[in-house]
């Protein structure tokens, strides 16, 4: 039989060299800009004004105007041809949006046209972090008990618990991390799609996971007498199929998303994509496998190098 | 048995029909949507997707209530200031806009495809003035045109309003300016009673100065008609049946009792019963919208393709619901396709083992179910809780990007449970029911084994 569980320190080695570098680049962007990722206005609180005039222009021209109205915290970046600009300013009230309008279009003719518009309060902001962090914390927390709840039959219910958890910490480290490098390298933005993408991840991943545990539980009581790692293996195997069939098919609709899905939830897709394939990654290779290591009390599987199953 | 699996077919086959007739991009008549939306007000019997603003384009304003200092905000207040925001939003004449309490005390704004949201925000925002004004004889009236829903300039406030932003409202007198008696800080209250005759009708008190002005007023203008206005919007125009001098009067007329209510609110809630502030604010350019919407059915037609009852169920509920449609919503509806078909899958699987391990077809097949379905529900309910956790995120901050991720997500993980276990299964039934088993054993491709 082929044997996934006495490789195991392989695959944590593995998961290490995604998660370190994601840790490195949190902790770097966290030392520069004080936060581990770029944050968007939904954590922040601010105003994103979407602008596109009938000519190129220069950012530094058009966030003179802003400077000019003592907005002097503004950001102007040009994007694709130079004739749609995005400013990222303090919050603004109804008035002050007209009379910069009205000087923006003075500047550069009546051909402005507003793309988008969104504005956050700073004090909903902070808000709302608190909550995505408190949503975050409970669905752990939720799905946690639903697991022991659900394994209370097994023996050692709390270890499926611990298991599963430590496989969605892993996805969590892995999504952020990854999603941190892509913020100091093309600038993405956390904004409340993310929190979803997430908590999506997080859900994915245990669903991948109780499937296995499904089959190790039923496997359990059916092959009384075998080497749990057998147990698990045996398991591990008969729902591969079923695990990559249902992964591949996921990973194919967010491939259509990515590339058919339109820019502004790009994003969220890119980020679900990679949460799910760290999904199936840390149920096979690591949630599953630490079962096998609280078992025999022997975390990488170095005492049974070479031992032949059962 | 066999009988049973017949009569759920043909439940199944019709609740395909209906789903895909409710689905189906068609005119539907009247009396499937009077039978469909029976609880609704007919405005809102409606069999078309709700479009988010991100496919739509326009504006969404989050308020917030501020309460000075002291105040206290009741669920009562905010309802009031929703039907207020209401109305002034509807005043603006844009197809679905929507006004939601948020929360304890935030307001959702949706206005899709306004042109100059700037000043619609401002109008929101806006206290409103309650007033009495003077129109004048009742026979032979020289402004018979004033009626309920009409604007009218008064002394108390006679801007000329912008043609955009009357929208749908009547302005029968552009040209003359009516004399405001009273204005609604004399109002004490105002109630629903029930006259003689049951029919319901406003009664309202009055301060001591009120009372006074009132009183005098009304002593000499008896039988002229005396309208109550909003926000410059005739509420009611009534007429003066007898001098008002007790500071207690009534307003009578063809009120149906709902009616009546919200007038009652808006007569004492006239201006705001707590001011607003803007806490939160997106407008979306349609155009971005529409590139979006097209892209994005695209790809869900690729992928709802395979999954054909179980998608048009989920768009039916969604028209039921109704689901209002964005961009993460449909993502959300798409990444549920998914699930659906993890749940065929893990049931596919197990029967092809149990087969394999040597058991006949037919007890392959529901053994197939029942095993597969612990897995199935344990792994689809931790998606559920997650889903109520960004539910309640998303309705407390009026994230409606999160909030239709979440509920599309939700319905097609409860849908997809549903076919995976009811409709596979009896169609599988159907298939092998009453067959041999020589014939059974030339079937196994239908499993793909």
């Amino acid at each position: 039989m082929f044997r996934i569980v006495e490789h195991r320190r392989w695959y944590f080695l593995l998961s290490l060299l995604i998660i370190v570098p994601g840790l490195i680049a949190m902790i770097y962007s966290t030392a520069t800009v004080g936060r581990p990722f770029k944050v968007a206005i939904d954590f922040t609180g601010g105003a994103i004004w979407e602008l596109s005039f009938d000519q190129p222009i220069l950012p530094t021209d058009l966030r003179e105007i802003f400077v000019n109205a003592g907005l002097t915290d503004t950001d102007v970046t040009t994007v694709g041809d130079g004739k749609t600009a995005q400013v990222r300013l303090k919050p603004i009230d109804e008035d002050q949006k007209v009379a910069l309008m009205a000087a923006i279009k003075a500047k550069y003719g009546a051909n402005v046209s507003e793309v988008q518009f969104a504005l956050v309060g700073p004090a909903i902001g902070s808000e709302v972090t608190q909550a995505a962090i408190l949503a975050v914390f409970a669905a752990s927390i939720a799905i946690t008990i639903f697991l022991v709840i659900a394994f209370r039959k097994v023996p050692h219910p709390v270890r499926y618990g611990v298991s599963a958890v430590i496989g969605m910490v892993h996805d969590i480290l892995v999504t952020l991390g990854i999603f941190s490098v892509l913020s100091i390298l093309l600038g993405w933005e956390a904004d409340a799609l993310l929190l979803t993408a997430l908590l999506t991840v997080i859900s994915f991943s245990v669903q991948d996971k109780i499937v296995v545990f499904d089959r190790i539980r039923e496997n359990t009581a059916k092959y009384r007498g075998e080497l749990f790692r057998v147990i698990v293996n045996r398991s591990l195997l008969e729902t591969l199929h079923r695990s990559l069939a249902t992964q591949l098919n996921a990973l194919f609709i967010m491939a259509a998303l990515l590339i058919f899905g339109g820019a502004t939830i790009r994003q969220f897709i890119a980020v679900m994509f990679i949460g799910l394939i760290s999904g199936t990654y840390s149920s096979i290779f690591n949630a599953v496998p630490i079962l096998v290591s609280w078992e025999e009390r022997d975390l990488l599987g170095t005492k049974n190098v070479g031992a032949t199953s059962a | 048995m066999r009988s049973r699996n017949i009569l759920v077919l043909g439940f199944i086959i019709l609740l395909a029909l209906v789903a895909v007739y409710i689905a189906a991009p068609i005119e539907h008549p009247t009396w499937v949507k009077n039978l469909l939306f029976w609880q609704q007000p007919p405005e809102y019997r409606s069999l078309e997707f709700k479009q988010g603003l991100d496919l739509r384009g326009g504006t969404q304003v989050l308020l917030q209530a501020k309460p000075a200092a002291g105040q206290r905000i009741t669920a009562a207040d905010m309802e009031a200031a929703r039907v207020i925001v209401e109305r002034r939003v509807n005043a603006l004449g844009l197809t679905e806009p929507l006004v939601q309490i948020q929360g304890e005390n935030r307001i959702i704004v949706e206005m899709p495809g306004v042109d100059n949201p700037d000043q619609a925000v401002q109008t929101l925002k806006n206290t409103g003035q309650l007033e009495f004004v003077e129109i004048g004889p009742s026979v032979n009236s020289p402004y018979p045109r004033i009626e309920q829903g009409s604007y009218v300039r008064t002394t108390n406030n006679d801007r000329v309003p912008a043609e955009e932003e009357l929208g749908k409202t009547s302005h029968p007198y552009p040209d003359v300016v009516f004399k405001t008696v009273m204005t609604g800080r004399e109002l004490k209250n105002a109630t629903v009673i029930l006259d003689q005759y049951g029919k319901p009708g406003i009664g309202f008190e009055l301060t001591d100065a009120g009372a006074k002005i009132f009183g005098d007023y009304t002593r000499e203008h008896v039988g002229d008609i005396l309208a109550i206005v909003l926000d410059n919007v005739v509420l009611s125009a009534p007429r003066i049946q007898t001098a008002i001098t007790e500071g207690r009067g009534e307003i009578t007329g063809q009120f149906a009792r709902a009616e009546a209510e919200s007038l009652a609110v808006q007569m004492r809630y006239g201006a705001l019963p707590v001011p607003l502030e803007v806490v939160n604010r997106r407008t979306i350019g349609a155009t971005l919208g529409a590139d979006s919407v097209q892209a994005s059915i695209t790809a869900g037609l690729m992928a709802a393709l395979a999954l054909l009852i179980y998608a048009t169920l989920n768009l039916a509920i969604y028209k039921l619901v109704p689901i209002t449609l964005t961009l993460p919503g449909i993502a959300g509806f798409l990444l549920s396709t998914g699930m659906a078909v993890d749940a065929n899958i893990l049931i596919f699987e197990r029967m092809k083992e149990e087969l394999r391990w040597g058991r006949p077809l037919r007890s392959a097949l529901e053994a197939g179910f029942t095993r597969a379905w612990t897995s199935i529900f344990d792994s689809n309910f931790s998606t559920l809780i997650t889903c109520a956790i960004l539910i309640m995120f998303g309705r407390t901050f009026g994230a409606q990007a999160v909030l239709g991720f979440a509920l599309n997500l939700a319905i097609g993980v409860t849908v997809s449970m549903f076919t995976a276990v009811i409709v596979t299964r009896t169609f599988l039934r159907a298939i092998f029911q009453g067959e041999r088993s020589e014939a059974l054993r030339e079937k196994r491709w239908v499993l793909g084994f």
